[in-house]
């Protein structure tokens, strides 16, 4: 694929950036550039570029599709492509593919590393012993049991079903929540995200983001799973009513979060750093160096095959 | 006549139980529903007074709980001072401050703490792991320092599955540890002192060999002298700069002073530090390194563990006094 321009919109991952260029013609967006930089360049290389490659939070929207006329394929370095205007894809015959399946079981097992840092309160452990108190004030607090905890996940689908087999393993009964019944012997279906709120001591988002999700965990929700309730967010930040959240935990109302994305990534709400009830992550649920490799593998391979006229190998659209 | 600043229970018809152990409001309350107490820490004396007025009180005790760690020993000399002591329960599962032999030559039985605390222990273990391999803490630090949208993503971990996890003691908390890991696709080995039946992990007879063939160690053994420093120069030579070392048992099973200096000089790549040979001091050089995690002892801290313990020692005093088995007998075995 030497002669298929490559617009990597912003700085994913080094070996993918090192393959592109080895294997297409890449370019290097400008992407910290002011509006007027970004336009100009896009201009001046719209005759060129046939594939984008972007990050899950990135995406491609309208307008970028619209200033790429030669633009045939979207390459997302993600399982998510919410931030990708399909519509607009449609519309102009343009492919797009993710990432999906390789990263299954990085972002399972975070949600589950996740879930029990917040229970057991393992990075404000770490850091009372760094700040000398465990000497200076003896022990630390009591916190509560992870095994045997109700586990809801809104989603059942591979990262859903990846984070119940790994919570099974703990005793934890699995209930959840999403449009269609499945014929799941060990788990409990709720036709409602409250219902498996108000039944579940953890509550994990683990579906797509789109029209029927967003803010699928609303106040009503937040205050089912109450002052006993975790909730663990793997998916998007578009996901949760941000400000509801950040209130309910400051007032107790909810009993602690993990959080592994942000309505505004990089952005994270004061509030939410002030408090110790939650643990904090820069959306690193696939941010392993085996999963980033496979992930950037999936972007190569779905670039080779369209230019070799095969089929995708994970077509979105 | 028992000392008036032990704290008893009026009624006569309650047992009386000698207490050797500092216990949370709610499970001293459970025990004075059910016994007369006397209890040491309360009274402010001597040992030797305390256990003389308790022998000498109307009705001596016939069974005692006490706490481990070295605060006092159940020996010969503890057993003559009141020798109607005829039921000893233990709140760890350790006994090492408990004459055995002793005990079983008069016939008295024991009780320890049983699997109470292996649920915590190994969700704890299971913890650590994750947030050394996928560096949860130190990515949280991170994002609190506000260097995310500064530093852009945090530098990346390492996948669990696949990982080969050699857990050394293969009990009721390596057992469960072994279990978890399972569903995270980690492929588990383990050395303990003769291969477990009914187990299809492959055993190791040595702990370097061991090692050699594991990515992470998890230390989820006893204290005793022969896994004092079970975890010693050559076994992490064995287990290489890309190797982590999970400890849930006891800060002397490592040989602490060398997990620093392999730590220090990159010879091991991380480690998930629950205990410390010289708790609650942790050396200096480990809190400001990125690649480990350090906990306060806090495995069997929670809620849970608390009540199951009350449960659990409840449980077997009044086995004892009913005149049936003890729930988690260490004696008679």
């Amino acid at each position: 694929m030497e002669s298929l321009g490559v617009l990597l919109l912003h700085p994913m991952d080094a070996y993918l950036e090192q393959e592109l260029a080895r294997r297409c013609r890449l370019l290097r967006f400008c992407w910290d550039a002011p509006p007027d930089r970004r336009d100009a360049f896009l201009r001046a290389h719209a005759g060129s570029v046939r594939a984008v490659v972007t990050g899950g939070v990135a995406g491609a929207g309208a307008a970028l599709i619209d200033a790429l006329p030669r633009l045939e394929i979207v390459a997302c370095f993600s399982v998510g492509f919410d931030r990708v205007d399909l519509a607009r894809c449609r519309e102009r015959g343009v492919r797009v593919t993710n990432t999906p399946g390789v990263l299954t079981d990085d972002v399972a097992d975070l949600a589950v590393g996740l879930a029990i840092a917040v229970l057991r309160r393992i990075p404000q452990a770490d850091g009372y012993v760094r700040a000398g108190q465990w000497k200076a004030k003896g022990d630390f607090t009591l916190t509560t049991r992870f095994s045997g905890k109700r586990v809801g996940i809104i989603g059942l689908g591979r990262i859903g079903l990846a984070i119940a087999r790994r919570v099974e393993a703990f005793g934890c009964p699995v209930s959840y929540y999403q449009r269609t019944k499945r014929d799941y012997p060990n788990y409990t279906f709720f036709p409602t995200v409250v219902e498996l709120a108000a039944t579940s001591d953890v509550l994990v988002v683990a579906c797509s983001l789109n029209e029927q999700s967003r803010r699928i965990v609303s106040r009503e929700v937040i205050d089912a799973l109450g002052p006993g309730g975790v909730l663990v967010n793997i998916g998007r930040g578009g996901h949760v009513d941000e400000p509801e959240l950040v209130a309910a935990l400051a007032e107790g109302r909810l009993g602690g979060a993990g959080l592994d994305v942000f309505e505004d990534e990089p952005e994270v709400p004061e509030a939410l750093v002030a408090l110790d009830n939650v643990v904090l992550a820069p959306h690193m649920g696939s941010g392993t160096r085996e999963t980033r490799r496979a992930m950037a593998d999936v972007v190569l391979g779905n670039l080779e095959a369209h230019v070799s006229g095969k089929p995708l190998l994970t077509p979105v659209v | 006549m028992a000392s008036s600043a032990a704290v008893a229970t009026v009624s006569a018809e309650l047992p009386s139980l000698l207490l050797i152990r500092r216990l949370d409001p709610p499970f001293a309350a459970a025990l004075r529903q059910r016994f007369r107490v006397l209890d040491f820490f309360a009274s402010g004396e001597p040992l030797p007074a305390f256990l003389a007025a308790a022998a000498s009180s109307p009705d001596p005790p016939r069974a005692a709980v006490i706490v481990g760690g070295g605060v006092v020993r159940v020996d010969a000399a503890f057993l003559d001072s009141v020798p109607s002591l005829r039921c000893i329960v233990g709140t760890g599962t350790g006994v090492d401050h408990l004459d055995l032999a002793e005990c079983a030559r008069r016939g008295v039985v024991v009780a320890n703490a049983g699997a109470v605390y292996s649920v915590d222990v190994a969700d704890h273990a299971v913890g650590l792991l994750i947030d050394v391999l996928r560096r949860v803490s130190a990515a949280e630090r991170f994002v609190r320092r506000r260097l995310w949208p500064v530093h852009g993503d945090y530098p990346l971990g390492t996948k669990l599955g696949g990982k080969r996890v050699g857990i050394i003691g293969l009990g009721n908390i390596g057992s469960l540890i072994a279990k978890r890991l399972e569903a995270f696709g980690c492929i588990v080995y383990y050395n303990s002192r003769r291969p477990k039946d009914l187990v299809s992990y492959k055993y190791f007879p040595n702990v370097k060999d061991l090692a050699s063939e594991s990515d992470v160690l998890v230390v989820a053994c006893a204290l005793n002298k022969e896994t004092r420093h079970v975890v010693n120069k050559d076994v992490l030579e064995a287990l290489g700069k890309d190797g982590i070392i999970i400890n849930i048992g006891r800060g002397a099973n490592v040989d602490e002073v060398e997990l620093i200096r392999a730590l220090k000089e990159g010879r091991i790549a991380g480690a998930g530090l629950d205990v410390f040979e010289n708790e609650p001091k942790v050396p200096a050089e480990l809190l400001t390194m990125e690649n480990v995690v350090l906990t306060p002892h806090i495995a069997v801290l929670t809620s849970e563990s608390r009540s199951d313990l009350r449960d659990n020692t409840i449980g077997n005093l009044e086995a004892f006094f009913a005149g049936k088995p003890l729930l988690t007998p260490v004696l008679p075995m």
